[in-house]
């Protein structure tokens, strides 16, 4: 039991930071949100083919370096700090943790190789027009064929950098008696598919909705075994939660520093407006959060890491997942609208990053399940009876 | 970083849950459970000793003066079975936890020798001296005096002035003070740190009703009260900086312990919930699932603090703990109403003895208020972890 960065995690961290300190300017940031692409190329190449972050959690036979979920949580976190436009947390943070959970090692290996490397952009497409999260919202039917192939046909939405993946990882109903959900890995310019960027409140992470028109697969396509992939999904998704949850924990301190630094400089009634307790106990208030989250996110990238090596089970992770994802959510929408109020007038502004953090925060908050949707699997994970509504109490 | 134990950990963790489990089912088992502070202290002082008798009531100090010298991990083992167990709340925890640690780390070797073997032995009991009427908050603002005084038993403090909630001072043979023993001093200058006995003439304890009917707490008066000048810890005039430390001792270990009292507190909330059908409703199971997420977060956020290994200075996650917890229980107080619904606004026996939920709603509002009120809280967060000027001081 330690539960402190070990030297190696330190090392990563400063890296992460210093990367991010170099790429992640509001000035860099505001010309991609204008750009077709919504993300940094040059950034993302970097990351993924210099620095190998892309394949960090990745086996070393698929190419990449064999860490674990603590090390992807530092730098999802100093990414989300500066709010770094890449599609990190759609390929390394949600897709891969799904990959790694459904396929067998062979597969893994032959299907991560381009994505190790940081030579692809992978998106997952989980969840229909409703956008909600859980099985009941995929809206994208399996057909199987003879020979483990098959046809997909429906549509995905909300799917995060979809537009700019080379390979899409979908989840689909299995058409066959016994029902089950099958996940499949679906180039983006197979023939059938196709993909409408969406135009989002957060411009800083753009989604697209994917349609499939009877897109004919091979056997290869399939992750895990047809119509068998409900519980490798599930636990997958539970680490992609840790891993935006970590993401927002960063987002989180990255506007209280921004907020700390500007109420030590802003001067009204003749002092700084930090040295007035109606200002400093929110920023207080706010530390209190951001350390919480922080906690909580080492532990369940902890938790994943056990997972993986067999030392904790599925609920264990589940539970690290809700809590986490719930936590984060609304620790970083309190801070982020904090922000808002202590900046005044110009935290109202186009111009002032307030503003990019708070929708960061808001749309966080939603992907993956918000803070309700994750507490009410809490009641169900702690052994509450089910929920009625409108009971004699 | 990695969670989870070692085999010969997980050895030590039957170890000690064998030995606590046999105590609370035979010798002890009338207090099992007891989460009053004051109730049966006759036994609850016997349950210290033996404790002490077996070398489990401060693992974590040097083997010399009674503890194990047992390393981070097993003090959470053994914290974590103390409370699974039902072992009450621990009577002597203001000897073992805060007046032990600091001699330990600021005292002498003489000090060390006279104190920490009875305070490990459960043979001495402590209470702490910090608050005085017109200094609550405002620590640095005590008025209790002491000045040396040489006479036939050699150099004495003779101590005027007199402290307030005074926790178990009913209880303890000795007393650790912060006062002023330099004349003219203002602020944190000029404070020392003194061990002084409880059982002189010189002082008096007059116990304070709360909230709950219970007397807990205590105002205690010092008139002419006398201790050795070497009961001083620390340089006399440097007092502030060790009462700081004593502090920071406040987040250690123990917090694990309150943690698990803290989870069965819980543990009692889901079981009411589910006896009266509270835990169908919607709202009251999104409560209960945000205590349970604080619950687990309070965890984390020790096992970072312990593992931290900067002990004296604090980081921000332990700047950070106290409000939390607090703000935590306090809230969980609250829901407990909720759940009880009406039966919780009736006492369980005239005159006042209230039952556990009811107990837990008034008691946790003392949570954001001793050991420093979430608004101080706030102030020595902003300053501390995030460097924001001082509020102007109206009196300097």
């Amino acid at each position: 039991m330690q539960f402190a960065f070990t030297a190696e995690q330190e090392m990563i961290r400063d890296a992460a930071r210093e990367f991010v300190a170099g790429h992640g300017t509001s000035a860099r940031l505001r010309a991609v949100m204008e750009t077709q692409a919504g993300y940094d190329t040059d950034a993302w190449h970097e990351l993924g083919r210099e620095l190998g972050w892309v394949g960090l959690m990745l086996p070393e036979e698929a190419g990449g370096s064999g860490s674990g979920m603590v090390e992807l949580a530092i730098l999802q976190e100093e990414m989300g700090r500066r709010l770094l436009a890449t599609p990190f947390l759609a390929t390394a943070g949600m897709t891969v943790p799904i990959i790694l959970e459904c396929a067998g090692a062979a597969q893994t290996s032959r299907l991560l190789t381009g994505l190790a490397a940081g030579e692809m952009i992978a998106a997952a497409a989980l969840t229909g027009d409703s956008g909600l999260p859980g099985e009941a919202a995929i809206a994208v039917d399996f057909t199987p064929s003879g020979r483990g192939g098959g046809r997909l046909n429906g549509h995905a939405s909300f799917v995060v950098h979809g537009h700019v993946a080379d390979v899409l990882l979908v989840a689909a109903n299995t058409v066959q008696p016994e029902g089950g959900i099958s996940v499949l890995v679906v180039p983006r310019s197979a023939s059938g598919v196709h993909v409408t960027r969406l135009t989002t409140m957060d411009l800083t992470r753009p989604y697209a909705r994917v349609e499939f028109h009877d897109v004919e697969l091979s056997a290869e396509a399939l992750l895990g075994s047809m119509g068998k992939a409900d519980a490798p999904l599930a636990n997958g998704l539970r680490i992609a939660e840790i891993a935006l949850a970590a993401e927002q924990l960063g987002g989180a301190a990255g506007v209280l520093e921004m907020t700390t630094e500007y109420v030590r400089q802003r001067v009204q009634f003749g002092r700084p407006i930090g040295s007035f307790q109606a200002v400093k106990h929110r920023l207080a208030d706010m530390l209190v959060m951001v350390e919480a989250a922080r906690s909580a996110v080492y532990y369940a990238a902890c938790t994943v890491d056990e997972y993986r090596a067999g030392a904790a089970d599925a609920k264990a992770l589940a539970e690290a997942a809700a809590l986490v994802k719930s936590y984060c959510s609304d620790a970083f929408f309190n801070c982020a609208s904090n922000a808002i109020q202590l900046h005044g007038g110009i935290g109202f502004t186009w111009d002032h990053d307030a503003q990019l953090y708070f929708k960061r925060a808001r749309a966080s908050a939603t992907l993956l399940g918000s803070s309700t949707y994750h507490r009410r699997r809490i009641a169900e994970l702690i052994g509450l009876d089910a929920e009625t509504i409108g009971g004699e109490r | 970083m990695k969670l989870g134990f070692t085999p010969e950990q997980e050895a030590f963790r039957s170890e000690c849950s064998a030995w606590l489990r046999d105590q609370m089912h035979g010798a002890f088992a009338d207090i099992r459970g007891e989460t009053s502070l004051t109730a049966q202290a006759e036994r609850r002082m016997e349950w210290e000793r033996a404790l002490g008798a077996a070398r489990w009531s401060v693992i974590g100090w040097p083997e010399r003066y009674g503890g194990r010298d047992a390393d981070l991990a097993s003090q959470v083992i053994f914290a974590e079975e103390y409370a699974r167990c039902g072992a009450p709340g621990r009577l002597g925890h203001l000897g073992t936890e805060l007046a032990g640690p600091t001699i330990l780390h600021f005292g002498t070797d003489a000090q060390r020798e006279r104190f920490l073997p009875r305070i490990a032995a459960g043979e001495e009991f402590w209470c702490q001296g910090y608050s005085e009427p017109n200094a609550g908050s405002d620590l640095s603002n005590v008025r209790t005096k002491a000045r040396l005084e040489h006479g036939p038993q050699g150099a004495q403090w003779v101590i005027e002035g007199q402290k307030i909630w005074t926790s178990l001072a009913q209880f303890a043979q000795w007393i650790f003070i912060v006062c002023r023993t330099e004349e003219g001093t203002r602020g944190p200058a000029g404070i020392s740190y003194l061990l002084v006995p409880m059982h002189q003439p010189g002082v008096t304890v007059r116990p304070i009703r709360q909230i709950t009917g219970e007397s807990e707490f205590n105002e205690v008066f010092f008139e002419g009260a006398r201790t050795p000048a070497e009961y001083c810890v620390g340089k006399p005039g440097e007092g502030w900086k060790v009462a700081m430390g004593t502090l920071a001792f406040e987040r250690g270990v123990s917090t694990l312990a309150q943690q698990m009292t803290f989870r069965n507190e819980f543990d009692a909330l889901v079981a009411a919930a589910r006896d009266n059908g509270a835990s169908r409703d919607p709202l009251i199971r999104q409560r209960l699932a945000e205590a349970w997420i604080g619950l687990r977060i309070m965890r984390y956020s020790a096992l970072r603090m312990l593992s931290s290994g900067t002990e004296g200075a604090l980081g921000p996650e332990a700047l950070t703990y106290k409000i939390y917890w607090a703000t935590w229980r306090r809230k969980l107080g609250e829901l407990a109403m909720d759940i009880a619904g009406p039966a919780g606004e009736l006492v369980q026996q005239a005159p006042y003895d209230l039952s556990p939920l009811p107990r837990l709603f008034l008691y946790s509002r003392a949570d954001t208020i001793y050991a420093g009120t979430n608004q101080i809280q706030r102030n020595i967060i902003a300053e501390r972890a995030l460097g924001l000027p001082k509020e102007p001081r109206g009196d300097r």
